[in-house]
This record gives C-alpha cells, structure tokens and sequence, in this order.
C-alpha cells in the first residue's frame, strides 16, 4: 500500500521538542477529520515514542530523533518515531509492561500506553545504531465535507 | 505547568494544569515536593480537572508523590481526572494502586 501522504520532520532530542511533535502530529491527521478521542491517542503515542527518544537514545548528548507521519487510503495513519541512539539490547523485555532503565522518574509503561492507543507497534532497534518505533491507528471513517 | 496548593484541616488540595509530560514532570515534581515539606498534609488531593495532556511521565510524578505521602503516613487520591489523562492512567492499571475519580 502505497501513502497518500507524508511528512518527515527532523529536532533535536530536547524535552522542549516533546510538545512540538504530538502537536504536529495532531495537525497533520486533522486532515482525517478525527475524534477527539483519536486525536488523543495519536498525541500520546507520539509523545510516548517521542520522550523514549529523547531520554533514552541518547542519555549524555543532544542527537537527532525523526518522526514520520504517513497516511494511506484506508484512512490508517503511520506514526514512525526514529533515532540514532543507544539502541535496545532486548526489545521483547523493553515492550513489558513496568520494564525500566529509567529509575524512579519513569514508569515503564510507555510501551504498553503506546500498544493499547493504536493497532498496531513494531519495535526495531540495533545496539549502539539506534531505534525505530511504527505505530499504526486506523481512523474512524467519518462523511467528508461537513 | 502551574500548581496551586489549598490546605485546610491539614488536607492538601493541589490543582494541576497543563500539559504533563517528561518535559514539564521534572518542575511539578519539585513543586509539589516543596508544597509537601511546607505544608505537612496528612491528606494529599491532586485534581488532575485543568490538565489538558498528560503520558506516562505523569504515572511517575503520582507514584512518587503517593510513596511520599505514603512514608509519612499519609495518604493520596486523584481526582476530576479529564478523558484523555484517564485513558493513560486506566491503561496503566493505576485506579488499582491510587484512588481515582474519572471525569
Ligand atoms: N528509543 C530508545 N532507545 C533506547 N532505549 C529505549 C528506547 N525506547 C525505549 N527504550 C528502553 O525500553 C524501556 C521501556 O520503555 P517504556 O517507554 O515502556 O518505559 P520507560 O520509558 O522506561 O518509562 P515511561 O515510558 O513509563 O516513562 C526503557 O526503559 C529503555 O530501557
Ligand atoms: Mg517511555
């Protein structure tokens, strides 16, 4: 299935780029006329997927965290968060619920949030090249032009 | 990410607002530390009612608050919590650990 749609948008991993990427990412499926409901889901996945960029791809340093957004003619909306950071040993025990390397200032469940607000994840990671996370979110048909 | 605190009869009553991500976690936490150590509540009530967004950074900043209160002997319950924060806490199995009412 070929997008009918696609933007790429390239920050630095600074915390003050969190607000900005659900926020575009909220812009770019207002084209889907969605829910509110949706468009939440869509705000905290990418937050989610977003902040694990930006706290743990690169722990010592400022690097580079991409988010793709792609739309296809089934009205499914493609959230792809990619970075060039540590990268993840063992994706299978990351997705667990509760899994942290981040202590006390993290839950683990970003995984989990991330699973259950859209229909599909896949996790691909590489130790020391980085992380890629693509989360798929079918939307509601709603009649156009209202 | 501005807090207001009210404390009667050393009950605490502290409104959130805004958006509750990792970027804004790390002040409120700090805050709410600060209002905790001045204030001595036994009762802690956080009312999530003008938050507009919140992830999984929030989870941590009301788990921890809760260990404190905890610690202390006290207690914590989060309340007028809006759809979307709901959503969060609810995949996360949290109303089972802290008392919550949903919006
Ligand atoms: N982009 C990434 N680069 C490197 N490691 C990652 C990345 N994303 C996730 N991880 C690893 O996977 C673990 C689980 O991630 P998850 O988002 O579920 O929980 P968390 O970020 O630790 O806590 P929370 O999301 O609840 O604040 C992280 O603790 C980290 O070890
Ligand atoms: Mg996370």
């Amino acid at each position: 299935m070929k997008p009918i749609n696609q933007v790429k948008l390239e920050f630095d991993s600074r915390s003050a780029n969190e607000g900005f990427a659900r926020s575009a990412a909220a812009c770019f499926a207002a084209q889907l006329d969605p829910t509110l409901e949706e468009l939440g889901d869509i705000k905290t996945a990418v937050s989610e997927a977003v902040t694990n960029a930006i706290v743990h791809a690169y722990p010592e340093c400022i690097g580079r965290v991409q988010l793709r957004l792609r739309l296809f003619e089934d009205n499914t909306l493609e959230l792809s968060v990619k970075d060039w950071g540590v990268g993840i040993s063992d994706p299978r025990q990351a997705r667990e619920p509760l899994f942290t390397t981040g202590g006390a200032e993290r839950s683990g469940m970003g995984f989990t949030i991330m699973e259950s607000f859209t229909d599909s994840l896949r996790l691909r990671s590489t130790p020391g090249k980085g992380t890629t996370v693509t989360m798929r979110k079918r939307l509601a048909l709603r009649e156009r032009g209202r | 990410m501005p807090l207001t605190c009210q404390t009667e009869l050393r009950s605490m009553t502290a409104r959130l607002s805004g958006e509750i991500d990792h970027h804004a976690a790390r002040r409120l936490m700090r805050e709410l530390d600060q209002a905790i150590e001045s204030r001595c509540p036994r009762t802690l009530v956080l009312d999530l009612e003008g938050v507009s967004f919140m992830d999984s950074s929030g989870i941590a900043v009301l788990l921890r608050t809760r260990r404190r209160m905890l610690e202390s002997g006290g207690s914590m319950e989060v309340v007028n919590v809006p759809p979307q924060a709901g959503k969060v806490l609810r995949a996360a199995n949290l109303q089972k650990i802290v008392p919550i009412s949903f919006l």
